[in-house]
Protein backbone atom coordinates (compact mmCIF):
# COMPACT_ATOMS: atom_id res chain seq x y z
CA UNK A 1 0.00 0.00 0.00
CA UNK A 2 1.72 3.04 -0.71
CA UNK A 3 1.42 5.69 1.74
CA UNK A 4 0.16 9.26 0.31
CA UNK A 5 3.32 11.75 0.60
CA UNK A 6 1.45 14.99 1.37
CA UNK A 7 3.26 18.11 -1.41
CA UNK A 8 2.79 21.12 -0.16
CA UNK A 9 2.02 23.74 -2.89
CA UNK A 10 4.90 24.89 -4.68
CA UNK A 11 4.69 28.91 -3.03
CA UNK A 12 4.85 27.48 0.20
CA UNK A 13 7.29 24.89 0.09
CA UNK A 14 9.59 27.14 -1.58
CA UNK A 15 9.56 29.34 1.07
CA UNK A 16 10.12 26.88 3.35
CA UNK A 17 12.95 25.19 1.46
CA UNK A 18 14.72 28.73 1.54
CA UNK A 19 14.13 29.49 5.50
CA UNK A 20 16.14 26.27 5.92
CA UNK A 21 18.82 27.11 3.21
CA UNK A 22 19.30 30.83 4.84
CA UNK A 23 19.28 28.91 8.39
CA UNK A 24 21.98 26.24 6.95
CA UNK A 25 24.00 29.52 5.64
CA UNK A 26 24.04 31.60 8.72
CA UNK A 27 25.13 28.42 10.36
CA UNK A 28 27.91 27.70 7.47
CA UNK A 29 28.98 31.51 8.18
CA UNK A 30 29.39 31.22 11.82
CA UNK A 31 31.38 28.22 11.44
CA UNK A 32 33.39 29.76 8.62
CA UNK A 33 33.83 32.98 10.80
CA UNK A 34 35.36 30.64 13.61
CA UNK A 35 37.78 28.82 11.59
CA UNK A 36 39.15 31.47 9.77
CA UNK A 37 39.65 33.31 13.97
CA UNK A 38 41.19 30.15 14.57
CA UNK A 39 43.17 29.64 11.76
CA UNK A 40 44.27 33.35 11.77
CA UNK A 41 45.26 33.40 15.78
CA UNK A 42 47.17 30.01 15.32
CA UNK A 43 49.15 32.15 12.07
CA UNK A 44 50.27 34.78 14.37
CA UNK A 45 51.18 32.38 16.98
CA UNK A 46 53.29 30.14 14.63
CA UNK A 47 55.14 33.13 14.13
CA UNK A 48 55.79 34.30 17.52
CA UNK A 49 57.00 30.69 18.26
CA UNK A 50 59.31 30.62 15.46
CA UNK A 51 57.59 27.13 14.08
CA UNK A 52 59.29 25.91 11.55
CA UNK A 53 57.41 22.57 10.08
CA UNK A 54 60.35 22.30 7.78
CA UNK A 55 63.09 21.89 10.73
CA UNK A 56 60.07 19.43 11.99
CA UNK A 57 60.10 17.55 8.89
CA UNK A 58 63.98 17.37 8.41
CA UNK A 59 64.42 16.30 11.76
CA UNK A 60 60.99 14.24 13.11
CA UNK A 61 63.68 10.69 12.27
CA UNK A 62 66.03 12.10 14.76
CA UNK A 63 62.69 11.91 17.03
CA UNK A 64 62.33 7.68 16.11
CA UNK A 65 66.63 7.53 16.06
CA UNK A 66 66.17 9.50 19.69
CA UNK A 67 63.81 6.75 20.68
CA UNK A 68 65.14 3.45 19.41
CA UNK A 69 68.56 4.90 20.99
CA UNK A 70 66.64 4.77 24.57
CA UNK A 71 65.71 1.18 24.08
CA UNK A 72 68.52 -0.91 25.93
CA UNK A 73 70.59 -3.50 24.10
CA UNK A 74 69.34 -7.08 24.36
CA UNK A 75 71.74 -8.75 22.08
CA UNK A 76 74.27 -10.00 24.70
CA UNK A 77 71.85 -13.28 24.84
CA UNK A 78 71.50 -13.15 28.91
CA UNK A 79 68.17 -11.18 29.37
CA UNK A 80 68.75 -10.91 33.15
CA UNK A 81 72.18 -9.72 32.45
CA UNK A 82 70.92 -7.01 30.21
CA UNK A 83 68.05 -6.18 32.63
CA UNK A 84 70.64 -5.57 35.45
CA UNK A 85 72.90 -3.53 32.46
CA UNK A 86 70.18 -1.52 31.96
CA UNK A 87 68.80 -0.74 35.32
CA UNK A 88 72.35 -0.43 36.88
CA UNK A 89 71.04 1.96 39.24
CA UNK A 90 68.07 0.48 40.33
CA UNK A 91 67.71 1.12 44.05
CA UNK A 92 69.38 4.51 43.48
CA UNK A 93 66.54 5.48 41.40
CA UNK A 94 63.96 3.62 43.71
CA UNK A 95 65.52 5.78 46.25
CA UNK A 96 64.43 9.08 44.15
CA UNK A 97 61.44 8.17 43.54
CA UNK A 98 60.67 7.56 47.00
CA UNK A 99 61.77 10.50 47.58
CA UNK A 100 59.76 12.15 44.65
CA UNK A 101 56.66 10.69 46.07
CA UNK A 102 57.15 11.80 49.65
CA UNK A 103 57.82 15.61 48.15
CA UNK A 104 54.44 15.17 46.81
CA UNK A 105 52.45 13.39 50.11
CA UNK A 106 54.68 16.69 52.76
CA UNK A 107 53.72 19.04 49.97
CA UNK A 108 50.12 17.84 49.59
CA UNK A 109 49.40 17.58 53.22
CA UNK A 110 50.68 20.73 54.29
CA UNK A 111 48.94 22.57 51.07
CA UNK A 112 45.66 20.98 52.24
CA UNK A 113 45.62 21.63 56.11
CA UNK A 114 46.85 25.48 54.69
CA UNK A 115 44.05 25.44 52.46
CA UNK A 116 41.28 23.92 55.17
CA UNK A 117 42.41 26.68 57.33
CA UNK A 118 41.89 29.45 54.66
CA UNK A 119 39.09 28.31 52.53
CA UNK A 120 36.16 29.20 55.61
CA UNK A 121 37.42 32.32 55.11
CA UNK A 122 37.28 32.49 51.66
CA UNK A 123 33.45 31.17 51.20
CA UNK A 124 30.41 33.34 50.24
CA UNK A 125 28.34 31.76 53.27
CA UNK A 126 30.86 31.53 56.11
CA UNK A 127 32.95 34.12 55.94
CA UNK A 128 33.77 36.80 58.84
CA UNK A 129 33.53 39.84 56.88
CA UNK A 130 33.88 41.00 53.22
CA UNK A 131 37.29 42.37 53.35
CA UNK A 132 38.98 39.58 54.95
CA UNK A 133 37.02 36.74 52.21
CA UNK A 134 38.45 39.28 49.36
CA UNK A 135 41.43 39.45 50.77
CA UNK A 136 41.66 35.66 51.20
CA UNK A 137 40.62 34.81 47.63
CA UNK A 138 43.56 37.33 46.20
CA UNK A 139 45.89 34.95 48.16
CA UNK A 140 44.86 32.02 47.36
CA UNK A 141 44.55 33.17 43.31
CA UNK A 142 48.13 34.29 43.84
CA UNK A 143 49.49 30.85 45.60
CA UNK A 144 47.77 29.46 41.97
CA UNK A 145 48.53 31.41 39.26
CA UNK A 146 52.63 31.76 40.19
CA UNK A 147 53.65 28.10 38.56
CA UNK A 148 55.23 25.68 41.87
CA UNK A 149 58.27 25.34 39.47
CA UNK A 150 59.02 29.30 40.13
CA UNK A 151 58.70 28.82 43.94
CA UNK A 152 60.98 25.99 43.59
CA UNK A 153 63.83 28.64 41.86
CA UNK A 154 63.27 30.98 44.75
CA UNK A 155 62.89 28.76 47.29
CA UNK A 156 65.95 26.80 45.89
CA UNK A 157 68.02 29.77 46.60
CA UNK A 158 66.81 30.69 50.10
CA UNK A 159 66.56 27.48 51.73
CA UNK A 160 69.15 25.62 49.73
CA UNK A 161 69.09 22.89 46.81
CA UNK A 162 67.61 20.21 48.27
CA UNK A 163 64.03 18.30 48.75
CA UNK A 164 62.69 20.82 51.06
CA UNK A 165 62.35 23.94 48.91
CA UNK A 166 60.34 21.47 46.69
CA UNK A 167 57.90 20.60 49.50
CA UNK A 168 57.56 24.05 50.42
CA UNK A 169 57.08 24.82 46.48
CA UNK A 170 54.42 22.30 46.21
CA UNK A 171 52.76 23.28 49.70
CA UNK A 172 52.23 26.93 48.47
CA UNK A 173 50.63 26.07 44.89
CA UNK A 174 48.37 23.53 46.17
CA UNK A 175 47.52 26.29 49.17
CA UNK A 176 45.70 28.02 46.02
CA UNK A 177 44.62 25.68 43.96
CA UNK A 178 42.96 23.19 46.70
CA UNK A 179 41.79 26.42 48.57
CA UNK A 180 39.62 27.68 45.91
CA UNK A 181 38.15 24.24 45.35
CA UNK A 182 37.41 24.00 49.15
CA UNK A 183 35.81 26.95 49.15
CA UNK A 184 33.46 25.85 46.28
CA UNK A 185 32.46 23.06 48.39
CA UNK A 186 32.06 24.87 51.07
CA UNK A 187 29.50 27.26 49.26
CA UNK A 188 27.60 24.15 48.28
CA UNK A 189 26.79 23.04 51.40
CA UNK A 190 23.07 22.72 53.15
CA UNK A 191 22.65 26.03 55.51
CA UNK A 192 20.59 23.91 57.86
CA UNK A 193 22.70 22.73 60.36
CA UNK A 194 24.19 26.15 60.13
CA UNK A 195 21.43 27.75 60.98
CA UNK A 196 20.79 25.54 63.63
CA UNK A 197 24.33 25.66 65.56
CA UNK A 198 23.75 29.45 65.30
CA UNK A 199 20.56 29.56 66.79
CA UNK A 200 21.65 27.58 69.63
CA UNK A 201 24.63 30.37 70.34
CA UNK A 202 27.70 28.89 69.17
CA UNK A 203 30.71 30.62 68.57
CA UNK A 204 32.04 30.78 64.71
CA UNK A 205 34.58 27.92 65.47
CA UNK A 206 31.68 25.67 66.85
CA UNK A 207 29.92 25.82 63.73
CA UNK A 208 33.01 25.14 61.43
CA UNK A 209 33.54 22.08 63.61
CA UNK A 210 30.14 20.03 64.10
CA UNK A 211 27.97 21.86 60.94
CA UNK A 212 30.17 22.17 58.10
CA UNK A 213 33.31 20.18 58.78
CA UNK A 214 31.07 16.85 58.73
CA UNK A 215 29.67 17.70 55.23
CA UNK A 216 32.57 18.71 53.77
CA UNK A 217 35.30 16.41 54.99
CA UNK A 218 34.51 13.80 52.25
CA UNK A 219 34.94 16.45 49.38
CA UNK A 220 37.80 18.16 50.90
CA UNK A 221 39.40 14.20 51.01
CA UNK A 222 38.72 13.42 47.54
CA UNK A 223 40.18 16.83 45.88
CA UNK A 224 42.87 16.44 48.45
CA UNK A 225 44.09 13.05 47.18
CA UNK A 226 43.09 14.68 43.29
CA UNK A 227 45.69 16.80 43.78
CA UNK A 228 48.19 14.31 45.59
CA UNK A 229 48.38 12.57 42.21
CA UNK A 230 48.94 16.07 40.52
CA UNK A 231 51.67 16.39 42.54
CA UNK A 232 53.72 13.23 42.42
CA UNK A 233 54.12 14.61 38.86
CA UNK A 234 54.87 18.34 39.76
CA UNK A 235 57.58 16.74 41.94
CA UNK A 236 59.16 14.69 39.53
CA UNK A 237 60.32 17.64 37.82
CA UNK A 238 61.40 19.76 40.75
CA UNK A 239 65.04 18.22 40.36
CA UNK A 240 64.77 20.47 37.02
CA UNK A 241 65.77 23.33 38.92
CA UNK A 242 67.31 20.93 42.02
CA UNK A 243 64.34 20.85 44.26
CA UNK A 244 65.03 17.38 45.04
CA UNK A 245 63.64 13.99 44.19
CA UNK A 246 64.02 12.04 40.44
CA UNK A 247 64.21 14.73 37.85
CA UNK A 248 67.87 15.65 38.19
CA UNK A 249 69.11 12.74 37.47
CA UNK A 250 66.53 12.68 34.45
CA UNK A 251 67.84 15.47 33.66
CA UNK A 252 71.87 14.63 33.94
CA UNK A 253 70.91 11.21 31.48
CA UNK A 254 68.86 13.29 29.02
CA UNK A 255 71.92 16.55 29.26
CA UNK A 256 74.57 13.80 28.44
CA UNK A 257 73.26 11.86 25.97
CA UNK A 258 73.06 8.40 28.37
CA UNK A 259 70.53 6.79 26.17
CA UNK A 260 69.29 3.93 28.06
CA UNK A 261 69.41 5.39 31.56
CA UNK A 262 66.38 8.33 30.10
CA UNK A 263 64.37 5.07 29.15
CA UNK A 264 64.91 3.01 32.54
CA UNK A 265 63.79 6.53 34.49
CA UNK A 266 61.14 7.74 32.29
CA UNK A 267 59.39 3.91 32.39
CA UNK A 268 59.62 3.96 36.18
CA UNK A 269 58.40 7.49 36.53
CA UNK A 270 55.24 6.11 34.30
CA UNK A 271 54.92 3.42 35.85
CA UNK A 272 54.94 5.20 39.60
CA UNK A 273 52.64 7.86 38.57
CA UNK A 274 50.29 5.62 36.96
CA UNK A 275 50.10 3.31 40.05
CA UNK A 276 49.29 5.95 42.36
CA UNK A 277 46.36 7.65 39.61
CA UNK A 278 44.84 3.89 39.83
CA UNK A 279 45.39 3.84 44.12
CA UNK A 280 44.21 7.20 44.47
CA UNK A 281 40.69 6.87 41.97
CA UNK A 282 40.13 3.91 44.23
CA UNK A 283 40.20 5.67 47.24
CA UNK A 284 38.82 8.39 45.85
CA UNK A 285 35.48 6.44 44.40
CA UNK A 286 35.22 4.70 47.98
CA UNK A 287 35.15 8.17 49.41
CA UNK A 288 32.42 9.43 47.01
CA UNK A 289 30.39 5.87 47.71
CA UNK A 290 30.47 7.02 51.69
CA UNK A 291 29.05 10.70 50.76
CA UNK A 292 26.83 9.06 48.69
CA UNK A 293 25.55 6.53 51.43
CA UNK A 294 24.74 8.76 53.70
CA UNK B 1 1.44 12.59 72.89
CA UNK B 2 2.95 16.45 73.35
CA UNK B 3 1.25 19.16 72.04
CA UNK B 4 3.85 20.64 69.49
CA UNK B 5 1.99 23.54 68.24
CA UNK B 6 0.41 24.77 71.44
CA UNK B 7 4.12 24.73 73.45
CA UNK B 8 7.30 24.99 70.91
CA UNK B 9 9.39 23.46 73.54
CA UNK B 10 7.16 20.57 74.53
CA UNK B 11 9.00 18.07 72.00
CA UNK B 12 12.89 19.10 73.50
CA UNK B 13 11.16 18.60 77.13
CA UNK B 14 10.11 15.44 76.29
CA UNK B 15 12.64 14.49 74.43
CA UNK B 16 15.28 15.94 77.53
CA UNK B 17 12.98 13.64 79.84
CA UNK B 18 13.65 10.30 78.24
CA UNK B 19 16.86 10.71 77.04
CA UNK B 20 18.12 7.45 78.35
CA UNK B 21 15.39 5.78 77.05
CA UNK B 22 16.28 7.42 73.42
CA UNK B 23 19.89 6.45 74.19
CA UNK B 24 18.73 3.04 74.72
CA UNK B 25 16.64 2.70 71.27
CA UNK B 26 18.67 4.30 69.03
CA UNK B 27 22.69 3.85 70.25
CA UNK B 28 23.76 4.57 66.43
CA UNK B 29 22.88 8.13 66.53
CA UNK B 30 24.63 8.97 70.13
CA UNK B 31 27.59 7.14 69.54
CA UNK B 32 29.78 6.80 66.64
CA UNK B 33 30.59 3.17 65.73
CA UNK B 34 34.09 2.26 67.35
CA UNK B 35 35.56 1.19 63.79
CA UNK B 36 34.49 4.76 62.67
CA UNK B 37 35.90 5.87 66.03
CA UNK B 38 39.03 3.98 65.85
CA UNK B 39 39.38 4.99 61.94
CA UNK B 40 38.61 8.64 63.10
CA UNK B 41 41.84 8.59 65.19
CA UNK B 42 44.34 6.09 63.82
CA UNK B 43 44.47 8.02 60.21
CA UNK B 44 45.15 11.35 61.00
CA UNK B 45 48.16 9.46 63.23
CA UNK B 46 49.03 7.19 60.38
CA UNK B 47 49.44 10.72 58.09
CA UNK B 48 50.90 12.65 60.95
CA UNK B 49 53.83 9.43 61.50
CA UNK B 50 54.29 9.86 57.55
CA UNK B 51 54.75 13.27 57.55
CA UNK B 52 57.40 13.42 60.25
CA UNK B 53 58.97 10.19 58.66
CA UNK B 54 59.21 12.15 55.34
CA UNK B 55 60.80 15.34 57.24
CA UNK B 56 63.44 13.29 58.37
CA UNK B 57 64.04 11.60 55.22
CA UNK B 58 63.91 14.81 53.41
CA UNK B 59 66.60 16.54 55.83
CA UNK B 60 64.52 19.20 57.25
CA UNK B 61 66.01 21.03 59.70
CA UNK B 62 64.88 24.32 61.39
CA UNK B 63 67.73 26.68 61.46
CA UNK B 64 67.28 26.18 57.39
CA UNK B 65 64.39 26.58 57.15
CA UNK B 66 64.94 29.80 59.91
CA UNK B 67 67.65 30.83 57.84
CA UNK B 68 65.45 30.40 54.51
CA UNK B 69 62.90 32.95 55.94
CA UNK B 70 64.73 35.31 56.85
CA UNK B 71 66.35 35.50 53.47
CA UNK B 72 62.68 35.39 52.02
CA UNK B 73 61.87 38.03 54.14
CA UNK B 74 65.37 40.44 52.33
CA UNK B 75 63.86 38.91 48.99
CA UNK B 76 60.42 40.44 49.39
CA UNK B 77 62.07 44.08 50.51
CA UNK B 78 64.34 43.32 47.30
CA UNK B 79 61.57 42.81 45.39
CA UNK B 80 59.42 46.24 46.23
CA UNK B 81 58.64 48.34 44.12
CA UNK B 82 58.63 46.03 40.60
CA UNK B 83 60.83 47.56 38.12
CA UNK B 84 61.36 46.33 34.46
CA UNK B 85 64.76 48.31 34.50
CA UNK B 86 64.26 48.82 30.78
CA UNK B 87 63.26 45.37 29.74
CA UNK B 88 59.58 45.68 29.63
CA UNK B 89 59.49 45.36 25.61
CA UNK B 90 61.49 41.88 25.64
CA UNK B 91 59.13 41.02 28.43
CA UNK B 92 56.32 41.57 26.00
CA UNK B 93 58.00 39.97 23.19
CA UNK B 94 58.17 36.45 25.69
CA UNK B 95 54.91 36.49 26.99
CA UNK B 96 53.54 36.77 23.43
CA UNK B 97 55.78 34.08 22.65
CA UNK B 98 54.47 32.21 25.63
CA UNK B 99 51.00 32.96 24.22
CA UNK B 100 51.85 31.72 20.80
CA UNK B 101 53.05 28.54 22.89
CA UNK B 102 50.25 27.62 24.36
CA UNK B 103 47.35 28.47 22.02
CA UNK B 104 49.18 26.77 19.47
CA UNK B 105 50.07 23.70 21.57
CA UNK B 106 46.32 23.53 22.46
CA UNK B 107 45.16 23.51 19.10
CA UNK B 108 47.69 20.86 17.93
CA UNK B 109 46.77 18.72 20.62
CA UNK B 110 43.38 18.76 20.11
CA UNK B 111 43.33 18.15 16.51
CA UNK B 112 45.38 15.56 17.16
CA UNK B 113 43.53 13.69 19.54
CA UNK B 114 39.66 14.54 18.14
CA UNK B 115 39.80 11.72 15.51
CA UNK B 116 42.21 8.82 18.06
CA UNK B 117 39.53 9.81 21.29
CA UNK B 118 36.58 8.26 18.89
CA UNK B 119 38.93 5.12 19.22
CA UNK B 120 39.14 5.23 22.88
CA UNK B 121 35.07 5.89 23.13
CA UNK B 122 33.11 2.83 23.53
CA UNK B 123 30.48 2.94 22.32
CA UNK B 124 31.94 4.13 18.76
CA UNK B 125 34.77 1.07 19.05
CA UNK B 126 32.99 -1.97 20.81
CA UNK B 127 36.27 -3.94 19.86
CA UNK B 128 37.47 -4.21 23.89
CA UNK B 129 41.00 -4.45 22.61
CA UNK B 130 41.48 -1.47 20.33
CA UNK B 131 39.67 1.15 22.55
CA UNK B 132 41.54 -0.27 26.12
CA UNK B 133 45.21 0.04 24.29
CA UNK B 134 43.99 3.73 22.83
CA UNK B 135 43.16 4.65 26.83
CA UNK B 136 46.14 2.97 28.52
CA UNK B 137 48.38 4.70 25.32
CA UNK B 138 46.89 7.88 26.69
CA UNK B 139 47.17 6.87 30.16
CA UNK B 140 51.08 6.77 29.59
CA UNK B 141 51.38 9.95 27.13
CA UNK B 142 49.50 12.09 29.82
CA UNK B 143 52.01 10.65 32.59
CA UNK B 144 54.63 12.14 31.27
CA UNK B 145 55.28 15.93 32.57
CA UNK B 146 55.02 18.81 29.85
CA UNK B 147 58.46 19.44 30.67
CA UNK B 148 59.94 16.21 30.18
CA UNK B 149 58.37 16.28 26.64
CA UNK B 150 60.15 19.54 26.86
CA UNK B 151 63.59 18.05 26.96
CA UNK B 152 62.80 15.46 25.07
CA UNK B 153 61.90 17.73 21.78
CA UNK B 154 64.95 19.81 22.50
CA UNK B 155 67.13 16.69 21.04
CA UNK B 156 65.14 16.61 17.91
CA UNK B 157 64.17 20.41 16.87
CA UNK B 158 66.59 22.40 18.73
CA UNK B 159 66.16 25.50 22.16
CA UNK B 160 63.40 27.35 21.38
CA UNK B 161 59.94 27.88 21.47
CA UNK B 162 58.60 24.96 18.91
CA UNK B 163 60.25 22.39 21.31
CA UNK B 164 57.50 24.09 23.85
CA UNK B 165 54.84 23.71 21.13
CA UNK B 166 55.91 20.01 20.37
CA UNK B 167 55.86 19.61 24.45
CA UNK B 168 52.56 21.09 24.94
CA UNK B 169 51.20 19.34 22.35
CA UNK B 170 52.00 15.87 23.34
CA UNK B 171 51.40 16.14 27.16
CA UNK B 172 47.65 17.96 25.59
CA UNK B 173 47.13 14.89 23.85
CA UNK B 174 46.87 12.56 26.61
CA UNK B 175 44.62 14.36 28.37
CA UNK B 176 42.61 15.26 25.68
CA UNK B 177 42.32 11.75 24.54
CA UNK B 178 40.89 10.58 28.15
CA UNK B 179 38.45 13.78 28.17
CA UNK B 180 37.61 13.41 24.54
CA UNK B 181 36.87 9.58 24.68
CA UNK B 182 34.78 10.09 28.31
CA UNK B 183 32.75 13.20 26.24
CA UNK B 184 31.37 10.45 23.46
CA UNK B 185 30.91 7.87 25.70
CA UNK B 186 28.36 10.26 27.86
CA UNK B 187 26.76 11.28 25.05
CA UNK B 188 22.67 10.26 24.27
CA UNK B 189 22.92 7.30 22.12
CA UNK B 190 19.40 8.08 20.38
CA UNK B 191 20.69 10.08 18.13
CA UNK B 192 22.66 7.79 16.36
CA UNK B 193 20.60 5.36 16.64
CA UNK B 194 18.12 7.73 14.62
CA UNK B 195 20.74 8.27 12.46
CA UNK B 196 21.12 4.70 11.80
CA UNK B 197 17.13 3.58 11.35
CA UNK B 198 17.63 6.12 8.80
CA UNK B 199 19.97 4.06 6.64
CA UNK B 200 23.28 6.14 7.83
CA UNK B 201 26.52 4.45 7.53
CA UNK B 202 28.37 4.07 11.09
CA UNK B 203 30.97 6.95 9.26
CA UNK B 204 26.95 9.37 9.04
CA UNK B 205 26.18 7.96 12.47
CA UNK B 206 29.42 9.50 14.15
CA UNK B 207 29.00 12.80 12.14
CA UNK B 208 25.65 13.46 12.84
CA UNK B 209 25.12 11.78 15.92
CA UNK B 210 27.90 12.29 17.68
CA UNK B 211 29.90 14.91 16.60
CA UNK B 212 26.61 17.68 17.24
CA UNK B 213 26.25 16.68 20.55
CA UNK B 214 29.95 16.21 22.10
CA UNK B 215 31.72 19.70 19.71
CA UNK B 216 30.48 21.93 22.49
CA UNK B 217 31.50 19.75 25.32
CA UNK B 218 34.90 19.34 23.69
CA UNK B 219 35.26 23.34 22.84
CA UNK B 220 35.02 24.03 26.56
CA UNK B 221 37.54 22.02 27.41
CA UNK B 222 40.05 23.16 25.26
CA UNK B 223 38.84 26.72 26.05
CA UNK B 224 40.24 25.53 29.71
CA UNK B 225 43.21 23.86 28.64
CA UNK B 226 44.32 26.58 26.66
CA UNK B 227 43.89 28.49 30.32
CA UNK B 228 46.22 26.43 32.35
CA UNK B 229 48.52 25.59 29.62
CA UNK B 230 49.41 29.78 29.32
CA UNK B 231 50.57 28.63 33.05
CA UNK B 232 52.50 25.63 32.03
CA UNK B 233 54.12 27.49 29.19
CA UNK B 234 55.41 30.71 31.37
CA UNK B 235 57.69 27.51 32.82
CA UNK B 236 58.74 25.56 29.65
CA UNK B 237 61.13 28.33 29.44
CA UNK B 238 63.09 26.52 32.32
CA UNK B 239 64.59 24.06 30.02
CA UNK B 240 64.98 25.90 27.28
CA UNK B 241 61.90 25.49 25.88
CA UNK B 242 61.20 29.25 24.47
CA UNK B 243 58.78 31.84 26.37
CA UNK B 244 58.78 33.96 29.04
CA UNK B 245 60.39 31.20 31.49
CA UNK B 246 64.17 31.77 30.23
CA UNK B 247 63.98 35.08 31.68
CA UNK B 248 62.43 34.20 35.08
CA UNK B 249 64.94 31.68 35.37
CA UNK B 250 67.97 33.89 34.64
CA UNK B 251 66.77 36.91 36.65
CA UNK B 252 65.74 34.39 39.92
CA UNK B 253 69.66 32.76 39.62
CA UNK B 254 71.25 36.02 39.40
CA UNK B 255 68.82 38.19 41.98
CA UNK B 256 67.41 40.66 39.62
CA UNK B 257 64.06 40.49 42.30
CA UNK B 258 62.61 43.79 40.99
CA UNK B 259 62.40 42.35 37.48
CA UNK B 260 61.97 39.69 38.68
CA UNK B 261 58.40 40.98 40.41
CA UNK B 262 57.98 42.91 37.12
CA UNK B 263 57.66 40.17 35.00
CA UNK B 264 55.93 38.08 37.74
CA UNK B 265 53.02 41.11 37.72
CA UNK B 266 52.82 40.73 34.00
CA UNK B 267 52.60 37.42 33.80
CA UNK B 268 49.20 37.12 36.45
CA UNK B 269 48.13 39.92 34.25
CA UNK B 270 47.86 38.27 31.34
CA UNK B 271 46.64 35.23 32.99
CA UNK B 272 43.90 37.01 34.17
CA UNK B 273 43.14 38.59 31.02
CA UNK B 274 43.10 35.19 29.06
CA UNK B 275 40.83 33.55 31.84
CA UNK B 276 38.60 36.53 31.62
CA UNK B 277 38.32 36.05 27.64
CA UNK B 278 38.10 32.19 28.00
CA UNK B 279 35.83 32.17 31.15
CA UNK B 280 33.53 34.36 28.52
CA UNK B 281 33.82 32.09 25.57
CA UNK B 282 33.19 28.86 27.50
CA UNK B 283 29.87 30.58 29.20
CA UNK B 284 28.66 31.58 25.54
CA UNK B 285 29.30 27.95 24.35
CA UNK B 286 27.62 25.69 26.99
CA UNK B 287 25.59 28.08 28.95
CA UNK B 288 26.33 29.46 32.20
CA UNK B 289 24.13 26.86 34.15
CA UNK B 290 26.89 23.68 33.13
CA UNK B 291 29.90 25.59 33.98
CA UNK B 292 31.44 24.23 37.14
Amino acid sequence: MATAVPVLPEPQARALADAYASAVAARRMRGLAVLIAIVVLALISGYLAHVRPLTLFANIGNFGSFISRTIPDFSSGNPIADLRAWYWNFPGWLGLLGQTILIAYLGTLMGALAAIALCFFASANIALGRGSRIATRRLLEFCRTVPDIVFALIFVIAFGLGPMAGVFALAIHTTGALGKLFAEVVENIDMKPVEGMRATGASWIQTVRYAVLPQVAPGFASYALLRFEINVRGAGVMGFVGAGGIGQEFLVAIRNFYYSDVSAILLMIIATVIIIDMLTERLRHRLIGFEGAR
Amino acid sequence: MTDVTANPRGLGDAARADLGGLKQRHPGVFRASPRNRALAILIPLAMLAVAIIAMVLLDFSLVRILNGLSRLGRFAVLMIPPDAEGRAWAFTVALGETLGIAFLGTLTAAILAFPVAFLAARNVIPNIFVHFGTRRTFDVVRSVDTLIWALMWINVVGLGPFAGVLAIACADFGSFGKLFSEAIEATDGKASEGVAAAGGSKLHQVRFGLVPGVLPVIASQVLYFFESNTRSATIIGIVGAGGVGIYLTELIRVLELKQVAFLILMILVTVAIIDFISTRLRMAIIGKQKLS
